[in-house]
């Protein structure tokens, strides 16, 4: 019934290892990498902005995931498993916005654009939120398991039409760099922080599976022996 | 599914106060929005996002109320023991909240070219870009529909869950319309209509698949 009760202390170790890449990670970030040419110090954003994306849309890709097994297999570890994704992953989007506009702003000049990816985002964001409200929204297990799976499947799979929609309709972003076209005093502590941003949101996932999983758990429960004595 | 298309048109038929209610509101809101920008030349530029944005919030209304005849009495359950598939009732109320959908659409076009001054010859092009986008608000639309009637806070549900996913939709329908009345001299608006019909291709069949999976308990 409980998702990794195998390794009850797993979690809690994926954090402390993911609090530890992090902290390596942007001390090199912030002090030993050189500063980028053109945008200077404000480039030292990236350490933790392209991890975060990167794991947003691991987290959201595992949801999906999450919610087709689910929606075939009746299972509600895998209930639990997409909530966690979901949640992990409205979270990291919503970081990764706020990181967006922070950069954005001394390199663009403007704190948003409507270029693919941002916009992407931010659909993105708002529509993994709606999930949220419509478990939020919804008393029973059965139906609330059935309908975010249908609907999470639906808003992952908008979102590469989005990203063109958006992508014809006006451009701005940087292209990707890739360790090839970037020197090694910038990607380690990019590699550092990717991890640490995974360990940190794997074992946030775990945990709050847990969380969900136990709530599932009392919601399931027949009522008490006492109580069905007294209706009796 | 023509039954279940042709039972979902009397109930609409049979409602049509309803359906007024819902023109005038459509109508409302073209107006607002010129209040927004105020009279200048630029109510014509943006009167495809206007006609659009209006036909969006109007399908909130006839979307929520779609499932209403069913909620009452337990009638979805009744339908549900009908030996044909949910399948079939999934794609006759679609078809039926896109057909009014249509008309609402073509219906709000000579206020939009009464309001902004957006008058066009193109017509077969405008009516056929109503088709798409109402085909592609009512395949998610509906499915939502199904769900959000039978939760709590429907009235906010139904907006949060539609809105963000049919970006591309109203992207797409919002520059194809703007083509159509301004003019398109480099011959986007085809590739406009494509994504159209991409996005409904693929909701329509993903959507049928999944309603299967709303309805049954």
């Amino acid at each position: 019934m409980l998702p990794n009760e195998r390794f009850p202390k797993l979690p809690h170790a994926l954090i402390v290892l993911g609090v530890l890449c992090l902290s390596v990670g942007s001390y090199l970030g912030l002090f030993v990498a050189p500063p980028e040419h053109y945008m200077g110090d404000v480039q030292r954003i990236m350490y933790v902005h392209v991890p975060t994306a990167w794991n947003a849309l691991l987290a959201m890709t595992f949801a999906f995931a999450a919610a087709i097994v689910s929606l075939f297999k009746a299972d509600w570890k895998w209930d639990a498993r997409m909530e966690a994704g979901i949640e992990v992953g409205v979270l990291l989007a919503f970081l990764l916005c706020c990181q967006g506009a922070i950069w954005a702003k001394p390199t663009w000049g403007v704190w948003w654009d409507w270029d693919p990816r941002l916009t992407t985002t931010a659909v993105l964001l708002v529509a993994f939120a709606g999930i949220l409200a419509l478990r939020h929204f919804v008393d029973d297990p059965v139906r609330r398991a059935a309908w975010s799976a249908v609907a999470t499947i639906i808003a992952y799979v908008d979102v590469p039409i989005v990203y063109y929609s958006v992508r014809w309709w006006n451009s701005l972003h940087q292209l990707q760099s890739s360790p090839a076209t970037v020197s090694s005093q910038f990607y380690l502590p990019l590699r550092l922080n990717a991890f640490g941003v995974l360990f940190l949101m794997s074992g946030f996932i775990m945990l709050r599976a847990r969380i969900a999983s136990r709530r599932i758990a009392t919601e399931l429960a027949p009522p008490p022996q006492d109580l069905l004595g007294e209706l009796a | 599914m023509i039954n279940a298309l042709h039972k979902e048109l009397l109930l609409q038929w049979r409602t049509r106060a309803q359906a007024i209610a819902v023109f005038v509101f459509g109508a409302t809101s073209l107006l607002l929005f010129s209040f927004a920008i105020g009279p200048s030349a630029a109510l014509r530029q943006y009167a495809g996002g206007f006609l659009w944005l209006g036909l969006l919030l109007s399908s909130t209304l006839t979307l929520s109320e779609s499932f209403h005849a069913e909620m009452e009495n337990r009638a979805l359950e009744g339908l549900l023991l009908l030996p044909v598939s949910a399948r079939v009732l999934y794609y006759g109320k679609a078809l039926a909240n896109t057909i009014q959908l249509v008309l609402l659409g073509i219906a709000l076009v000579p206020v939009m070219v009464v309001l902004y001054d957006a008058g066009t010859t193109r017509i077969p092009t405008i009516v056929l870009i109503i088709l798409l986008g109402s085909a592609g608000i009512s395949a998610p639309g509906t499915l939502y529909s199904a769900m959000t009637s039978q939760a709590r806070a429907k009235q906010t549900l139904l907006p949060l869950l539609l809105f963000p996913l049919i970006v591309p939709v109203l992207l797409a329908s919002v520059k194809a319309t703007s083509l159509a009345i301004l003019g398109d001299p480099m011959g986007q608006g085809r590739s406009w209509i494509a994504l159209l019909t991409a996005f409904n291709g693929i909701y329509w069949s993903l959507c049928g698949l999944l309603f299967d999976r709303v309805v049954e308990d």
